[in-house]
């Protein structure tokens, strides 16, 4: 299969408030300015009311500079960061359903053991399979599973945080200060 | 006391000091003009089309600097408010629409005039709110008006269900302050931001000011002078931006771009530092991107983030509230004369008249347009469609006092000028206001005039009319090979009889000498009065920077070509 020429992919956690709409208010503006989303996670965050996010953003720079400002000028949206340029924990997960035979069954369990994956359900001619684990090491054992033959698969998409104490930079950050915390620009080496 | 959430919309108008609403009631939203008749402070103003309402309050709050309000019924009267919405969203004008929704029950159900109106104006308000309990309703209404007002300003749409509208469970807590813990409009800019933009000005040899729409919404009309002033600066101001600054100031070049003066497109080519102040480099104004300023670098103020380095890259982006950077900004500015610039610029205005209105025994809309402005006196406030006499009008009108030219220029909505000028004038009746129309656009909302008679509002209408779509006419003659196709209106009413069917003033003008004449008469007459100027047919906006090309392809007048013309 012919891929097209693989875009730079980014980062970006967004703190947003748990009300009716908001997603449609996120997945609007990116569609409204031409953004692409390579993937999106939601849940509850660790305070009351809020939710986060994480966006895997195809594009330049430039485009992720806008797309923070953008998504930090949404009223729902409490704090954004970029991440990308930290160190950072990103992790996802997903369930592939495999066709199993009686002569392949054992090389699949091999594999998903070397991948630390955990098989959640086994039929006669079947066999689901989940696994935990970067975004590569996902699409690696994709790949090996694939001539068994995928009859089914679920990736939940990226969830990503920092590691440490820090949280990655806000939007305000992104080339323009807003508060007065210094002019951090993604031109100078930041 | 126990009040109903329609009461307790109308007690937070009161608390937001909202004088006026423009609406128009219907079956879902009737709860609230219910209430309304209960509290005379609040005027409500009965438009023959929410389109109407929606303009109105966007023209009244560009008048006043107020935030605008109107209402409307669910359903198709919501979508009727839509296109002023888009408007003032745009121009970042701030505005609260409040809608009737069908009962929560119903919601969903395809109920009787049932429209997602959250879900519509999702992508043209600054924010929208879905009421779905009478407690909110107070807290929603102050977060709107919040919104709408701080910051860039913008309409946000409050839809409340009819049963909401009529819960009569709560008493009226008006909350202390706007629950809103992730907007944060910016104020003052980092110091170090500042010192740069000031170290470039300082250093600057052809620096140019490029006013636009933030310096009135911030007020930072003296701080503009005082800046230009200092370090003689030339001021560009972009279609919105007029009015920025005194037409007669020595420093004021008027506009940019597309039919900007070709005067000012060649200083920006040619300027080394480009200073924008509250605008937002659209394409209108900088024409093909790679081609724009190419010598010039870019100090950027804007209250809005995300404008910085959205269409140009800015060498200094700064975020903050105009009026106070322009404060932080104006101490470390030196004082200079930039003599060689401005010998420079004389030649371009010299070389390149782009005002000069050609002598001719026809009625002229430019003619027009000088005439009225110079009649009127500038003091006035000109409401304008859009197209040709728009251009024409920001070209030709002369302006001395802020917020005196109001125009749709980011969403271009055409039959604005009949129901912004209602609205401003009822914001501003110490105001002579004239609207400036094209009679396509007049066409369009022209039902509204009997609002203004009705009320007694007291607008002047100009219409230019050449019979025509003519700002599209003159594309079809460039681009299309003049095939004129739908751009003709052979069946335009008799404006004159017209007005005498809506009981009020009407005059036809077809010769240039009687052009004085009726503009005074106009203004002598209580009440709105109809100018119908039949003007020059085909006559065609210049400069003319066509779409999507640069100051190098830019048409300086009209050419000279036999036929018709």
């Amino acid at each position: 299969m012919v891929q097209p020429a693989q875009q730079e992919q980014h980062t970006i956690i967004a703190l947003v408030e748990d009300k009716p709409g908001v997603l449609t208010r996120i997945a609007s503006m990116f569609r409204r300015r031409g953004f692409n989303i390579a993937s999106l996670a939601v849940g509850r965050s660790e305070k009351p009311g809020l939710s986060r996010m994480t966006f895997v953003v195809a594009g330049d720079l430039e485009t992720v500079q806008q797309v923070t400002r953008q998504l930090d000028k949404l009223i729902d949206v409490i704090e954004v960061s970029y991440i990308s340029t930290h160190q950072v924990v990103a992790r996802e997960l997903a369930l592939i359903k495999v066709t199993t035979m009686p002569g392949t069954r054992g090389e699949i369990m091999q594999f998903a053991e070397l991948f630390d994956a955990n098989i959640v359900d086994v039929s006669p001619t079947s066999m689901v399979i989940e696994i935990t684990g970067s975004e590569q090491k996902v699409n690696s054992l994709e790949d090996l599973l694939r001539p068994f033959g995928i009859t089914e698969m679920v990736r939940t998409g990226l969830v990503a945080m920092v590691r440490g104490q820090e949280s990655g930079m806000g939007a305000e950050n992104l080339g323009v200060p807003i508060s007065g915390n210094g002019a951090m620009r993604m031109d100078s080496g930041i | 006391m126990k009040l109903s959430g329609a009461e307790i919309v109308c007690e937070s108008l009161l608390m937001e000091g909202v004088d006026i609403v423009f609406g128009l009631p219907g079956g879902a939203v009737l709860p609230l003009y219910g209430a309304m008749a209960k509290y005379p402070d609040l005027r409500h103003v009965l438009v023959r089309h929410e389109q109407a309402a929606s303009m109105a309050a966007d023209g009244y709050a560009r008048a006043t600097g107020r935030v605008g309000v109107c209402s409307a019924t669910s359903g198709p009267g919501a979508t009727n408010l839509v296109t002023g919405i888009a408007t003032a969203q745009m121009d970042s004008v701030p505005m609260v629409a409040i809608t009737g929704q069908v009962p929560r029950g119903a919601i969903g159900r395809d109920a009787f005039q049932e429209t997602d109106v959250t879900g519509i104006t999702l992508p043209i308000t600054k924010h929208n709110f879905l009421v779905m309990e009478v407690e909110d309703v107070a807290p929603a209404i102050k977060e709107a008006f919040h919104i709408a007002r701080t910051g860039r300003p913008g309409p946000v749409l409050v839809d409340i269900p009819k049963d909401v509208l009529q819960d009569l469970r709560t008493e009226f807590v008006w909350p202390e302050r706007p629950n809103l813990p992730g907007y944060h409009p910016p104020g003052e800019a980092p110091m170090n931001q500042v010192a740069r933009a000031a170290q470039l000005i300082n250093q600057a040899k052809r620096p140019v000011i490029m006013a636009g729409h933030g310096v009135l919404i911030s007020q930072a009309y003296n701080e503009l002078i005082e800046l230009a002033e200092k370090s003689q600066i030339p001021v560009i101001t972009t279609l919105l931006g007029i009015s920025s600054i005194p037409s007669d100031h020595v420093l004021n070049m008027g506009m940019p771009g597309m039919h900007g003066m070709a005067y000012n497109n060649l200083a920006i080519d040619q300027a080394d530092l480009l200073i924008g102040l509250g605008m937002r480099f659209d394409d209108r104004v900088t024409g093909r991107l790679r081609d724009f300023a190419p010598n010039a670098q870019v100090i950027h103020i804007d209250v809005d983030a995300s404008e910085l380095d959205k269409n140009v890259k800015a060498t200094v982006p700064v975020v903050g509230d105009l009026k106070k950077v322009l404060n932080q900004l104006i101490p470390l500015v030196q004082p200079n004369v930039h003599l060689d610039w401005h010998r420079r610029l004389d030649e371009l205005k010299a070389e390149h008249p782009s005002l000069h209105i050609r002598e001719s025994e026809e009625l002229l809309p430019q003619y027009v347009l000088n005439r009225l402005s110079e009649v009127a006196g500038g003091d006035c406030i000109v409401v304008t469609g859009v197209g040709q006499h728009q251009m024409w009008a920001a070209q030709h009108c002369k302006f001395k006092e802020p917020n005196t030219l109001i125009t749709s220029g980011g969403l271009g909505s055409m039959g604005y000028e009949v129901p912004a000028a209602l609205g401003a004038r009822m914001g501003r009746p110490d105001k002579t206001v004239w609207s400036v129309a094209g009679d396509g656009g007049f066409q369009m909302t022209m039902c509204d005039l009997a609002t203004a008679v009705e009320n007694n509002v007291d607008i002047k209408f100009a219409i230019l009319n050449n019979q025509s779509l003519g700002m599209v006419k003159q594309m079809q003659d460039v681009f299309y090979d003049r095939e004129y196709y739908a751009v003709e209106y052979s069946g335009n009413p008799d404006f004159v009889k017209l007005a005498a069917a809506y009981g009020i003033d009407g005059m036809r003008v077809t010769r240039k000498e009687d052009v004085d004449d009726a503009v005074r008469h106009a203004m002598e007459v209580s009440g709105p009065v109809i100018i119908d100027f039949v003007v020059k047919e085909d006559e065609q906006v210049y400069p003319w920077i066509p779409a999507g090309e640069s100051v190098h392809e830019m048409i300086e007048e009209q050419p000279a070509r036999g036929g018709p013309y």
